[in-house]
């Protein structure tokens, strides 16, 4: 270039004086020098703040959220759901900023006149602030549509519980982040929530996606799980149970049903229950769910089980009598009392009579040991582990420790004490020729192996002599599934407190199983402090377990093995047109 | 030199088409990824409905006080022979 000023030069064109061009030079350079120097810096000097700073401004990591399983009862029928739900949040200085929106947003947000704006106010320096949390999606695209400065959605999941209360103690709740707070919820939260992903994004102005920076990690969906409970009878429970606490004016009750050969459990309420929906019901009070968290001493209920184990000790057979009379007897301080003499009675007699004393000398006859030993094959003292939080194991000490009046009161159930799940189970061994069978909540769990309680025949013999607690004037016939044979005992324990037992204060017990011949369910039904006059667990709880099992023969359509009804109904008493 | 010219705007022009194609479909994937939220959302709305509508409770008020049906407690229960 030089040479073709010189050229130009050379060529005769006006002269201009050298130190004018080279002042020109000398500002270019400088200025090129600038603005080289300023690249240098920004390109390389401050390159890697500027780097994060543009980062800051436009790339976003955005979580997504992972959806939390169903829970679902054993045909699939959800119990627990995760529906996608907005939550609307806001930085309150930039909404503050736009005060014409806060009319609008009042109105649809159901905020009072004012309200607003001194919510916004006192938050005004935070950077997010919830405005309201698990609106419906609708509701919420109908505020982002006011297009308010400062206003945002956030996607989030929230719980339905379909079943509501019926299910609400097996099911139990998460609280508002979704983290499970009480029953399966609590206990299966890790399978159940999955794992958050993240993916990294680069926004516009207007907070559009335009690009996709690749790292991303997709969120893990939690896996759906299915219950063992079985919807329909949960209901039915549920639904005989709250009749009979309120009918009763009583304290509270529960219900368990379980399928003897499986141990599956199929049904599982409780009252006072409450409705998981609403967080505002959820108190402490109705929260517990009894057949697990609870224990009571089993009174008369226990008396198959001693049976079973006298039998099974070859120390008595079913026709062996008993002498009872005169309905009472002493040993040491304690008078064991029969409420109804019963005379020189059979074992039969014995369970469908209730009687204490003949209990306490087929106990004491045994021994501690031998009573202690067949309580314990019935799985006494030993955890459910039915996989629901929060068990209580019970009270079930060494038989070191039971003189002649501990093994008494043990061989009619009390000084020990057990929760429903373990009663049941006990039961439920009764029910399976013997067999004790590992009680599950959770489907799909590998079943432990049932262990052996006593044999098939002392098992067969056990319910045949149940048999007559709901026949007859036994105590238990109010229990009785009309068609079906049915085995089972009553119960009616006196509470106790620390100085002693109340008086007036019982929990009505029936347990029993349905078809006696061949069980497939065994049923518990506990009634806590009934306040209406009865308190019999024949008068009580016996009709509650007659109406449930009613039902649930007709679900599960188990054969009946029962004389055939003679009751009447000529014609059906069905829908007539 | 031409030629070196030309090939480094042509390729400059299709890193522009690239990266235009590129934000085309990044729109498309939230569209999509919106597209399968609103899906989500409505489909556990319906499975939500679904089991509000079927709730015993439910089931059972309507059968028993519109149908004006019982459970068949009284009929004779027949067991066929083998």
């Amino acid at each position: 270039m030089i040479e073709s000023r010189d050229h130009d030069r050379a060529a005769g064109a006006r002269e201009v004086a050298a130190w004018r061009r080279l002042v020109v030079m000398a500002v270019l350079a400088v200025g090129a020098g600038i603005v080289l120097a300023r690249a240098f810096e920004l390109q390389v000097v401050q390159r890697d703040f500027l780097t994060a700073e543009g980062n800051k401004r436009a790339l976003r990591t955005v979580t997504v959220p992972a959806h939390r399983g169903a829970i679902r009862d054993r045909y699939g029928e959800p119990l627990a759901l995760s529906a996608p739900v907005e939550s609307l949040w806001v930085i309150p200085a930039e909404l503050l900023k736009a005060p014409e929106y806060l009319p609008a947003l009042s109105k649809l947000l159901e905020f009072g006149p004012g309200e607003l704006r001194r919510f916004l106010s006192a938050r005004r320096d935070k950077h997010f602030v919830y405005l309201r949390r698990h609106l419906n999606p609708a509701a919420a695209h109908r505020v982002l549509a006011l297009k308010a400065p400062g206003v945002f959605a956030q996607r989030e999941y929230r719980r339905y519980y379909p079943a509501g209360e019926v299910a609400g103690h097996v099911v139990g709740f998460t609280n508002i982040d979704g983290r499970g707070q009480e029953g399966m919820e609590a206990a299966l939260d890790a399978p159940l929530a999955g794992k958050a992903g993240a993916r990294g994004v680069v926004r516009d102005r207007s907070g559009r996606v335009v690009e996709e920076n690749g790292d991303s990690e997709p969120a893990v969906a939690g896996r759906d799980l299915a219950l063992t409970l079985d919807l329909r009878l949960q209901y039915i429970a549920y639904r005989e149970l709250k009749v009979a606490v309120t009918g009763h004016r009583a304290r509270g009750g529960l219900i368990v049903v379980l399928d003897a050969r499986s141990g599956d459990i199929l049904a599982m309420a409780n009252q006072p229950g409450y409705n998981p929906n609403r967080p505002e019901d959820r108190d402490s009070r109705g929260l517990r769910n009894r057949a697990v968290t609870d224990l009571f001493e089993p009174g008369s209920t226990i008396k198959p089980l001693l049976v079973a184990q006298a039998l099974e000790l070859g120390k008595y057979r079913p026709d062996s009598v008993i002498d009872t009379a005169p309905g009472f007897f002493k040993i040491g301080a304690l008078t064991v009392r029969d409420t109804h003499p019963v005379g020189a009675v059979n074992l039969a007699r014995v369970l469908s009579r209730s009687s204490n004393v003949g209990a306490a000398r087929i106990g004491l006859a045994l021994g501690p040991e031998a009573v202690w030993s067949g309580y314990q094959k019935f799985g006494f003292g030993e955890p459910v582990a039915s996989g629901y939080p929060g068990e209580a194991t019970g009270v079930f000490r060494p038989h070191d420790d039971w003189g002649q009046i501990a093994t008494a009161t043990a061989s009619y159930g009390y000084g020990l004490s057990v929760n429903a799940l373990q009663l049941v189970r006990a039961y439920a061994a009764l029910a399976n020729d013997g067999l004790l069978p590992s009680l599950r909540l959770v489907g799909g769990r590998a079943a432990v192996p049932p262990q052996r309680a006593v044999s098939v025949k002392v098992a067969r013999q056990v319910r045949r002599l149940m048999e007559d607690v709901t026949i007859g004037d036994g105590t238990g016939v109010e229990a009785a599934v009309p068609g079906y044979r049915v085995a089972g005992k009553t119960g009616t324990v006196r509470k106790h407190t620390a100085g002693g037992y109340f008086e007036d204060r019982h929990q009505s017990v029936f347990i029993g199983m349905v078809p006696a011949e061949n069980p497939r369910l065994v049923g518990l039904v506990m009634i806590d402090e009934p306040r209406n006059k009865q308190y019999y667990g024949g008068q009580v709880a016996g009709p509650v377990f007659s109406r449930v099992m009613q039902s649930a023969v007709r679900q599960l359509q188990l054969a009946p093995d029962g004389t055939p009804l003679t009751t009447t109904a000529a014609a059906p008493t069905g829908p007539r047109t | 030199m031409v030629a070196l010219v030309i090939s480094v705007v042509g390729s400059a022009l299709v890193v522009v088409k690239t990266k235009h194609e590129n934000r085309t479909l990044v729109h498309e994937l939230e569209q999509l990824r919106a597209e399968n939220a609103r899906l989500e959302t409505e489909w556990a709305q319906l499975q939500l409905e679904e089991a509000t509508l079927a709730h015993h409770g439910r089931v059972e008020q309507i059968a028993r006080e519109k149908l004006r049906m019982t459970e068949p407690r009284d009929t004779r229960i027949v067991r066929a022979q083998p």
